[in-house]
């Protein structure tokens, strides 16, 4: 369980990113996070984790405060803490293998890891990731010589390598082609799903959001202003989040999409399926 | 008063880089004015030229028939001795600078280590081989000792420099997932930098080398060993012939260095 009290963040140019943010994540719950850019959304995520350094507040892992952890504990904490970033954020000129068991430095000595030798359960597990997110022909290939939707795969798999408690999902589709957003997303929230994790993803798309999350908290200039269930994301709720603007063609865009499925045209399916339904649906559709 | 219609518009110019026109003119015509004035001060004695030409005369023609064989032991003792002073020094000077290069990127190093990093980087930097060479030969005598610590010392300030630079412009996203991992920070710097900085690191070792190899004849000049100090002895007894044998081996040497880092850098990549 992740909780926030009152995290507040003010960077050194004076500007304040975050203002008294208190959210609470329960274990295996997926939430997305939305916002304009600039909000505040990739300073909150990286507030959990300390790669920013939170002004005030507390953030609590389970029942580890990591807001008071020294560098070596922070460290140690870190590992239980996957994050999957926007552009990926691989490294480009090393193996998907490098790449994934990088997941596990947080375990393993500084020699051990210079010399690319990891523990065998390491390496299994390795393995067993990148089955599992469909990538055992790349093994061997340098992660620059893969396709954006593979890349992020890496990402999700040394992630997991970590073996984590909680997820930070920091823009996972930012740079991907629709498809390859719906199955990427697709595949967090299923392993999400698998393991009861946790996880906090930060979205620019709302109808991908709508689609994939069972909650969603509204992030503007720095302050939550909305948190609930997807189909409560009214006109409404989008003005005070995002400003005013024509969002009909916004929320209605999740419908259309949908509506292309020819599977779903065929069955003639009615606009009043609820989030979950289409999402089991879209679960069965399966990823390869 | 006519008020011209957008339409109207078909003259544009870009802006001038300094907006007021009188204080452009007097830019640009001070300056010009300056390089007249600084070229007329070079004193050129016309007769030494024309004398001079002779033996330049005697200097190419020398080229035009080297003379490899009458040399030859000393010739191949000052390569030895160059190419050994060359990659021995390049060698050591890496081992020195990475560390330092890795204290004195910013974005990685703390504040008290980069400081002392950059005042190294900076000492070596400020000297040119030449005045150092005559220091160290000065201190270990004539030989390419002097010419091995020359080079080591100058390869320093060359390599560190250009990999901090290097290091601070890496894509920090990628460092970034590292430490978020839980990584120490030499994981962070071996996982989350290096790959990132290798190739340029080993082009930029392979230019040095090549640097090296060029300086090694400079300084050879001021007593620091190596092929340098043959070229100096020749051209002392005259012997334009044998410093033209010299010479185009130097020539083919670096040519080599160059095209076969240009291929390992290709390769790296």
């Amino acid at each position: 369980m992740l909780r926030l009290v009152n995290l507040t963040k003010t960077y050194r140019t004076g500007d304040r990113a975050l203002t008294d943010v208190s959210v609470t994540v329960e274990p295996g719950q997926v939430v997305g996070l939305i916002g304009p850019s600039g909000a505040g959304k990739s300073t909150l995520i990286r507030c959990i984790n300390r790669l920013v350094e939170p002004s005030s507040g507390q953030v609590f892992l389970g029942d580890t405060e990591l807001t008071g952890l020294g560098r070596g504990a922070l460290r140690r904490s870190r590992r239980r803490i996957g994050m999957i970033f926007q552009e990926y954020a691989l490294v480009e000129r090393l193996t998907v293998m490098e790449n994934v068991l990088s997941g596990r430095l947080g375990y393993v000595g500084f020699w051990r890891s210079f010399f690319r030798r990891f523990p065998p359960d390491a390496v299994a597990t390795a393995y067993r990731l990148l089955d599992r997110v469909g990538l055992s022909d790349h093994v061997d290939k340098r992660a620059d010589a893969l396709s954006g939707g593979q890349r992020q795969r890496v990402g999700i798999a040394r992630a997991l390598a970590q073996d984590p408690d909680l997820l930070l999902i920091d823009e996972p589709t930012a740079s991907l082609d629709p498809k390859t957003s719906r199955q990427i997303m697709r595949l967090i929230v299923e392993i999400c799903d698998e393991s009861g994790l946790p996880a906090i993803i930060n979205i620019h798309d709302v109808a991908l959001a709508q689609q994939f999350v069972r909650r969603i908290i509204g992030l503007q200039a720095g302050r939550v202003v909305f948190d609930g269930p997807p189909d409560q994301l009214d006109e409404a709720v989008l003005t005070t989040i995002y400003g005013e603007e024509d969002w009909s063609a916004t929320i209605r865009t999740a419908h259309d999409e949908d509506a292309v499925d020819p599977a779903e045209q065929a069955e003639g399916r009615d606009e009043r399926e609820s989030a979950a339904e289409i999402l089991d649906r879209e679960r069965l559709a399966g990823l390869s | 008063m006519t008020t011209a219609s957008p339409a109207a518009r078909t003259v544009w110019r870009r802006p001038p880089f300094i907006a007021d026109t009188r204080l452009r003119w007097a830019i640009y015509g001070g300056a010009i004015i300056y390089l007249i004035l600084a070229f007329a001060t070079i004193d050129v004695n016309w007769v030494r030229v024309y004398e001079g030409l002779d033996r330049g005369m005697r200097f190419v023609r020398g080229f035009l028939v080297p003379d490899f064989t009458s040399r030859w032991s000393d010739i191949a003792q000052g390569m030895q001795e160059s190419l050994t002073m060359t990659v021995t020094s390049t060698v050591v000077g890496i081992l020195i600078s990475v560390p330092i290069g890795i204290g004195a990127a910013r974005n990685i190093a703390p504040m008290p280590v980069y400081l002392l990093c950059r005042g190294i980087i900076a000492l070596s930097r400020s000297f040119q081989e030449i005045i150092i060479a005559i220091l160290f030969v000065a201190m270990f005598g004539f030989g390419p000792f002097a010419g091995f610590l020359t080079l080591s010392f100058a390869t320093i300030g060359f390599l560190s420099k250009l990999l901090a630079e290097d290091i601070e412009d890496i894509d920090e996203a990628q460092a970034e997932a590292i430490r978020a991992t839980g990584a120490g920070w030499w994981q962070v710097v071996n996982y989350g930098i290096q790959p990132q900085v290798m190739p340029r690191l080993i082009g930029l070792s392979l230019y040095r080398l090549d640097i090296n190899f060029r300086e090694s004849s400079v300084i050879g000049i001021v007593g620091a060993g190596g092929i340098g100090a043959t070229l100096n002895t020749a051209m002392d007894r005259y012997e334009y012939d044998s410093a033209a044998a010299i010479l185009i081996m130097i020539i083919i040497i670096v040519m080599i260095a160059e095209y076969s880092s240009s291929f390992i850098r290709k390769w790296v990549q």
